[in-house]
C-alpha cells in the first residue's frame, strides 16, 4: 500500500482566491454555479405558481363536489340569492382578482430578490 | 332601428379600417406604440378582441336554457386568465414571439414544431370564427328577415376588406374601444331590463325552475359532473393557446407588464361577466320560449320594456352583437392570417398574405353556411378544448421543463391536438350523441388534456437526445428580469 504524501503549507489567502466573477457572467457562461442561480429563480417562481394553481383547483374542481354533495347547500340563500348563484356570478371574480393581484406583488417579489442577488458584486 | 345600429357599426368599423391605413403602414409601428400603451389601454385591448359572440350572446342563452351549470363558462372565460398569469404570461413576453409558432420555434429550435403549431392555429382560429359567423346570420336574421349565411357574410367581407386594408391591425385604441362599447351595449339595457322588472313587482321563478334550473348538477344532461369538469379543464386551460390572446401580449413593454396587464384583464373581464347571468335569469322568468337559441340578450328589451326605448335598447345591444363579431373576427382573421402566410405559404410578401387573409375568412364562412348550427358558446368551448390539449401542454412544458424534447412536443401536439380536433369534427358535423360517448365527444377536455401532457412527458423522456442545445440560453431569456444584463441569445421573430 503507497501512502501519498501531502504537502501542507500556510494558505495565501489573497492568491488562493480566484478573481470574483460578476453572477451575471457566470449565467452567461452558463458554468454550474451560473446554473444553480437560474435554477433557484426557476424553481421559487415556479412553486409560487404551482401554489395559485393549487388554490384555485381546490375552489374551482371542489365546487361542483360539494354541490353534489352537500344538496342542502344549493338551497342555501345569500342576500335572497341562492349560493351557487351568487358564488359563481359574482363573488368568484373578485377572488379571482385577489389572487392575481397578490401574485404579481409576490411574483415581482422574487424578480427584485434575483436582481438584487446578481448584481450584488 | 336595429338595422340603423347595425350599418353604423359596419361603416365605423370600415372608415376605422380605412383611417387606420393612414396611421400605420408598418408592422414596426405596432412596436413603436407599445412603448406608449398602458396596461389599461393594453388589458382593455385584450378584453376588446377576447369577448366574442359567445360571451356577448352565447352565456345568457346557455344560462337560460341549461341553468346553473352554464355558470362555469364565464368562470371559466375568466379564472383562464388567472392560470396564464401565473404559468405563462411574462415568459411569453419575454420569449420575444410574436405568435404561437414563434414561440414552438424559439424554444425547441425545431421546424417541425413550428409547422404542426402553425396548423393547430388556423384550426382553433378556424372553429373559433366559425360561430362568430353563424351569429352574424342569426342576428341580421331576427332584424331583418334576411337568410342565415347573409349575416356571416357581411361580417367576412367587412373583416376581409379591413384586414386586407392592413386597418384594424394596429391599433390597440380601437380594440380597446371595443371592449367599453360591448359592456356599455350590455350594461346600459340590463338597468333598465332590472328597473322594469322591479317596477312590474319583482317576479320570480317558476316553481319548477327553482326546484331543477335554478340548481347545479340538476338538468336532465346525463354526465352532468363530467360536463362540468370538462368545461372547467377547457375552459381554465385553453385561454392561453388561443391564437389572438398572444399577439396582444407583445404589445407590453417587458414581462412585468404583461403581469400587470393581464392582473387588468381579469378585472375587466371580471366585470363584463357579472351581466350575461343576469341576463340568463331574467330571460328564464320573461322569455323562457327563446330556450335552445342565442337570441334571449336581443329579445329582453323589446319583450320587457317594449315602445321607443325599448327599441333604442335593442339597438344598442344589437350595435354592440355587431361589434363583438367584428372586432373578434377581426383580431381573430390577422392571427390565423398571419401564421397561413408566414408558415403555410412560406413568405412575408404581400401577395401571400392577401390570399391568406381569403383562406382565413372563406374557410369558416363555408363551415357556418354547411354545419350543424350549434349554440356558438358550445362551438368556442370546443375551440377552448382544442387549444388546451395542445398549447397548453406545449406552453407550460415549455417555460418550466428544461427536459422537453422537440419529439415531445411534437407528439403530444399531434396525440393532444389530433384527438381534439376528431372529437370536434364529429361533434360538429353528426351528433349529437348520446350516453357516454356523447358526453366524451361534447366535452373532450377532460381526458384529450392529461393524455397530451403525459404523451409529451413520456416521449421527451423517451429522446433525451432530441433536447435543444440551447435550452438553458432560452431559459434565461424566458425567466429573468429584462432590467438585468444577461446574454439572452439571438433569436428574433420571423413574424415582425
Amino acid at each position: 500500500m503507497t501512502r501519498r504524501r501531502v504537502t501542507v503549507m500556510s494558505p495565501r489567502t489573497a492568491a488562493a482566491r480566484r478573481p470574483r466573477y460578476p453572477v451575471s457572467r457566470e449565467i452567461d457562461e452558463q458554468t454550474h454555479l451560473g446554473e444553480v442561480y437560474m435554477r433557484s429563480l426557476l424553481r421559487t417562481q415556479f412553486r409560487l405558481a404551482l401554489l395559485v394553481c393549487t388554490v384555485l383547483a381546490c375552489v374551482v374542481l371542489g365546487l361542483p363536489m360539494l354541490f353534489l354533495l352537500v344538496p342542502e347547500l344549493r338551497a342555501v340563500h345569500l342576500a335572497g340569492v341562492p349560493l351557487p348563484w351568487a358564488v359563481l356570478a359574482g363573488l368568484i371574480y373578485p377572488m379571482f382578482v385577489a389572487g392575481a393581484w397578490l401574485y404579481v406583488r409576490q411574483a415581482e417579489r422574487n424578480e427584485r430578490h434575483f436582481e438584487d442577488l446578481v448584481e450584488r458584486q | 332601428m336595429s338595422l340603423a345600429a347595425v350599418v353604423i357599426v359596419v361603416v365605423a368599423a370600415i372608415l376605422i379600417g380605412a383611417f387606420g391605413l393612414r396611421l400605420s403602414r408598418t408592422t414596426s409601428d405596432f412596436y413603436v406604440a407599445s412603448r406608449t400603451v398602458t396596461p389599461l389601454w393594453n388589458a382593455s385591448a385584450i378584453g376588446g378582441e377576447y369577448l366574442s359572440a359567445a360571451s356577448f350572446l352565447g352565456i345568457a342563452g346557455l344560462i337560460l336554457t341549461h341553468g346553473a351549470d352554464m355558470l362555469w363558462l364565464p368562470v371559466g372565460w375568466t379564472g383562464g386568465y388567472l392560470v396564464l398569469l401565473v404559468l405563462v404570461s411574462a415568459p411569453l413576453r419575454r420569449s420575444g414571439a410574436y405568435t404561437l409558432p414563434d414561440f414552438a420555434e424559439s424554444r425547441l429550435e425545431s421546424m417541425a414544431v413550428r409547422r404542426t403549431a402553425s396548423v393547430l392555429v388556423v384550426l382553433i382560429g378556424w372553429l373559433y370564427l366559425m360561430p362568430q359567423f353563424q351569429s352574424a346570420g342569426i342576428v341580421l336574421r331576427a332584424i331583418t328577415g334576411a337568410p342565415g349565411w347573409v349575416g356571416g357574410l357581411v361580417v367576412a367581407v367587412v373583416v376581409a376588406v379591413n384586414v386586407l386594408s392592413g386597418g384594424m391591425r394596429s391599433i390597440t385604441f380601437v380594440q380597446a374601444f371595443q371592449y367599453w362599447l360591448k359592456l356599455t351595449a350590455l350594461a346600459v339595457p340590463l338597468v333598465f331590463l332590472l328597473m322594469a322588472w322591479r317596477s312590474g313587482g319583482a317576479p320570480g321563478l317558476s316553481e319548477h325552475d327553482m326546484a331543477h334550473w335554478q340548481l347545479p348538477l340538476s338538468s336532465a344532461k346525463e354526465y352532468g359532473l363530467y360536463s362540468t369538469y370538462s368545461l372547467i379543464l377547457a375552459t381554465f386551460l385553453g385561454t392561453m393557446g388561443l391564437p389572438h390572446v398572444l399577439v396582444r401580449f407583445y404589445t407590453n413593454p417587458d414581462g412585468r407588464a404583461a403581469r400587470r396587464t393581464t392582473l387588468v384583464v381579469l378585472s375587466l373581464l371580471g366585470a363584463f361577466y357579472l351581466l350575461p347571468a343576469l341576463y340568463g335569469w331574467l330571460g328564464r322568468i320573461y322569455a323562457p320560449d327563446v330556450a335552445g337559441t342565442d337570441a334571449v340578450v336581443l329579445t329582453l328589451p323589446g319583450r320587457v320594456i317594449g315602445g321607443t326605448l325599448g327599441d333604442v335598447l335593442t339597438a344598442l345591444v344589437t350595435a354592440g352583437a355587431f361589434a363583438a363579431f367584428l372586432s373578434t373576427s377581426s383580431g381573430l382573421t390577422v392571427s390565423v392570417a398571419g401564421v397561413i402566410a408566414q408558415d403555410l405559404l412560406g413568405g412575408g410578401a404581400v401577395r401571400a398574405f392577401r390570399l391568406a387573409t381569403l383562406m382565413a375568412v372563406a374557410v369558416p364562412l363555408v363551415l357556418a353556411v354547411w354545419a350543424r348550427a350549434l349554440p356558438v358558446a358550445d362551438v368556442v368551448g370546443l375551440a377552448f378544448a382544442v387549444a388546451a390539449s395542445s398549447f397548453c401542454p406545449l406552453l407550460v412544458l415549455g417555460i418550466w421543463w428544461r427536459r422537453l424534447s422537440s419529439t415531445g412536443a411534437l407528439a403530444g401536439l399531434f396525440v393532444g391536438g389530433g384527438l381534439a380536433c376528431a372529437a370536434v369534427m364529429a361533434q360538429i358535423t353528426g351528433g349529437p350523441y348520446g350516453g357516454l360517448v356523447g358526453a366524451l365527444l361534447a366535452q373532450p377536455a377532460a381526458w384529450t388534456v392529461p393524455i397530451a401532457f403525459f404523451v409529451m412527458v413520456v416521449v421527451s423522456f423517451l429522446t433525451p437526445h432530441r433536447v435543444p442545445l440551447g435550452v438553458a440560453r432560452t431559459m434565461v431569456r424566458l425567466h429573468t428580469p429584462e432590467t438585468l444584463n444577461l446574454d439572452r441569445g439571438d433569436w428574433r421573430s420571423r413574424s415582425s
